[in-house]
């Protein structure tokens, strides 16, 4: 969508107009959805697409090289279920927490190495880790679940700061953000994960090596799920293996939805946390109102069928505008790609 | 690669040994700092109107939880009271969680919630009570520091017992029999396939022998499958007890339309409309239940009471539930609806639920 040098296109980017719609949404909601606005509403708000947010960080830079992680949610299913049995054997949890960190990079590079070394596709690895993940959790764990997990954690992790609107977790989760969004938009891995989304070819003979990038992306991925396996794990006070069950989906829809192509090689990261944001609001919104589940559903389903479809119908416009440019005015010189 | 790889797992490893040495583990101390309501019911004040009362059982669209609450709904229009529904499309642990906080932000007066995880709920009900909302859990109890009272529908050794009989009875006292159960993770099911195991083990009953407690996760194709797996991997099956209304629909379908109607006995707990066909066609010949719509009945009186002040959960309240008649609080919070009915040929035609 954004085409270098074209500011008409940098301003109705798409992800610039779904940073807009969220805007708008969040807005309207807080004006005409009774108690949608008030600050209690904003912690759980946060708190419920936290989960979301952090897994589309690195979820963004996977499918920005043109692969997918499908794994991530039964990664977080068996890190809380590691975790839960961590804690029953007796460990102290300053000692699970960054074995369960540990175990989830681990996890993500077994389906590095499967895409990156034997060359898989990324949709068929990563479903077959999807279920296979989600076993090892029920194996881990069975039908139990573990709860009796530290009060001051669990309630840091549902706490606000100073019991204002502002949850505990909220902080970390921007820091890290902005961390991701420099590494993508500011440095020359970012520029690689754009470069090898748009041609892996052109990539490698441009010197960038595509096969050990992917493969740490994947790490990294693992690694974001595992630390959002404890956080969950903690936020619900309860480890089980169906944690997070499906929510693979809502990432890659949120990512969708933020204007990431899932062919590769476009996309932002503020685009995406919009995503994120407008789902969950929307959502939550909805809720309040008493809307149902399955019209929620629907609406979600239609947001992203348009979320991809719009940005084709401009792209198409704008040919068809240029070339009746070309056509009407001869010698106009028009920005050429 | 590989140094990069080898300083990043030295690091890692470092932490760890520094994190192994001083920690929190299961073993220090943690109180529960349960929240006990302190306000003394008056059983004489009058019953308030207009009592908000949401609804939250395991899943919506389920045919077991639409009966339950449409006795909640009876009970409020009774009361004169305001009644809502909510719930999640799949019992999953944590998926309740957001719908108590939209109730939370709605300011309702009293929770309904048949907890898909007894403990995953917990913190945010207790933030509904300090919200001044009381919370009455039915059919599948939350955490007891995080509730007012619990509805029980029979005492987990009453069902337990129950289930138990009908397999001796049905098997003619001896044989292989199965259990056909919901998800692994259901309380209820749980607790009364415990008491089952515990009865099995008496002397009354040692010619039967359970082989398998399969999971059909209360999805009716899943327990079709699950019921068809059973009787093929064993065999000299006598009876199949599903103590879940999917489960034992499911598994008396499969029968009734395999070699096995007649051999193999069907029974568990069901509802009287979806067992009525295959009572009549002779593949079931009993099965056992409560009325669900006698629970919600119960959890809304109950919630009302709790609004008004007329109990608190306390041991030894009472009050009166409309045509249920008058309840008393058991330990804990604890009200228990009443013995299970047992429904066979003779009298499923009285009952239509």
């Amino acid at each position: 969508m954004s085409e270098p040098g074209n500011r008409l296109g940098r301003l109705f980017s798409w992800d610039a107009a779904v940073v807009l719609v969220t805007v708008v949404v969040v807005l309207v909601a807080s004006g005409a959805v009774e108690n949608f606005g008030t600050s209690r509403n904003f912690t759980f708000l946060l708190l419920d697409l936290l989960p979301i947010a952090l897994i589309a960080l690195p979820m963004t830079f996977i499918i920005v090289t043109g692969e997918i992680d499908l794994s991530v949610a039964s990664t977080l299913g068996l890190t809380s279920a590691v975790m839960g049995s961590l804690w029953d054997a007796g460990l102290s949890i300053e000692m699970i927490i960054p074995l369960c960190v540990v175990l989830g990079a681990i996890l993500g590079a077994v389906n590095g190495f499967f895409v990156t070394v034997l060359k898989l596709p990324a949709l068929a690895v990563t479903i077959g880790t999807l279920a296979l993940y989600r076993g090892l959790a029920f194996v881990v764990l069975g039908d139990g679940a573990v709860a009796d997990f530290p009060r001051d954690y669990t309630s840091w992790v549902t706490g606000t700061i100073g019991d204002g609107p502002i949850p505990n977790v909220l902080i970390p989760l921007i820091v890290v953000a902005a961390l991701f969004g420099l590494v993508l938009h500011a440095t020359p891995i970012g520029r690689s994960v754009f470069a090898a989304g748009a041609g892996e070819q052109a990539a490698r003979f441009a010197g960038i090596r595509t096969g050990r990038l992917k493969f740490w992306l994947y790490v990294v991925s693992g690694a974001v799920a595992g630390v959002a396996g404890v956080l969950w794990t903690l936020r619900y006070s309860s480890a089980r293996a169906d944690n997070g069950f499906g929510l693979e989906l809502a990432v890659v829809a949120a990512v969708l939805l933020g204007g990431v192509s899932i062919f590769g090689g476009k996309g932002t990261l503020p685009g995406v946390l919009a995503g994120v944001v407008l789902l969950a609001s929307l959502q939550n919104a909805l809720r309040l109102q008493d809307v149902s589940n399955e019209a929620l559903n629907i609406v979600t389903g239609v947001l992203l069928i348009v979320s991809v479809l719009l940005p084709n119908i401009v792209s198409s416009a704008r040919t068809a505008l240029r070339r009746r440019n070309r056509a009407t005015a001869p010698g106009a010189v028009s920005p050429e790609r | 690669m590989s140094r990069r790889f080898i300083t990043g797992a030295v690091s890692a490893g470092l932490v760890l040994v520094l994190a192994a040495c001083s920690g929190t583990t299961k073993n220090d101390s943690t109180d529960a700092g349960a929240q006990q309501s302190t306000a003394a019911a008056n059983p004489n004040a009058a019953a308030k109107e207009g009592v908000k009362m949401a609804f939250l059982p395991k899943q919506l669209n389920n045919p077991y939880s639409d009966i339950e609450v449409s006795g909640g709904k009876t009970a409020l229009d009774e009361l004169k009271g305001e009644y809502k529904l909510v719930g999640p499309n799949d019992a999953s642990a944590s998926s309740q969680v957001s719908y108590i906080n939209t109730l939370i932000q709605q300011q309702q007066n009293v929770i309904g919630i048949a907890a898909n995880d007894p403990n995953a709920v917990c913190p945010s009900l207790n933030q509904a009570r300090s919200a001044g909302i009381k919370v009455v859990a039915f059919d599948s109890d939350a955490a007891k520091d995080c509730r007012d009272v619990f509805i029980n529908q029979a005492t987990t050794q009453g069902i337990g017992e129950a289930l138990a009989k009908q397999a001796k009875d049905l098997s003619g006292g001896s044989g292989e029999i199965a259990v056909l159960s919901a998800t692994p993770n259901a309380t209820n099911q749980n607790a009364w396939i415990e008491v089952l195991k515990k009865e099995l083990a008496k002397p009354d009953y040692a010619g039967l022998k359970l082989d398998k407690i399969a999971y059909g996760n209360d999805d009716d194709q899943k327990s079709f499958q699950e019921a068809q797996g059973l009787l093929q991997s064993f065999p000299n099956l006598k009876v199949i007890v599903s103590p879940t209304t999917v489960g034992i629909a499911a598994a008396a379908r499969y029968v009734s339309s395999s070699s096995y109607k007649g051999k193999v006995a069907v029974t568990g707990l069901g509802t009287p409309n979806q067992m009525r066909a295959f009572v009549k066609d002779g593949t079931v010949k009993q099965f056992a239940l409560w009325n669900p719509a006698d629970i919600g009945y119960l959890a809304a009186y109950a919630g009302v009471a709790l609004s008004s002040g007329q109990i608190s959960g306390k041991e030894g309240e009472k009050f009166k539930a409309g045509k249920l008649g008058e309840y008393t609080i058991g330990a804990s919070g604890e009200i228990v609806l009443g013995p299970p009915t047992t429904f066979d040929a003779n009298n499923i035609d009285k009952f239509n639920f």
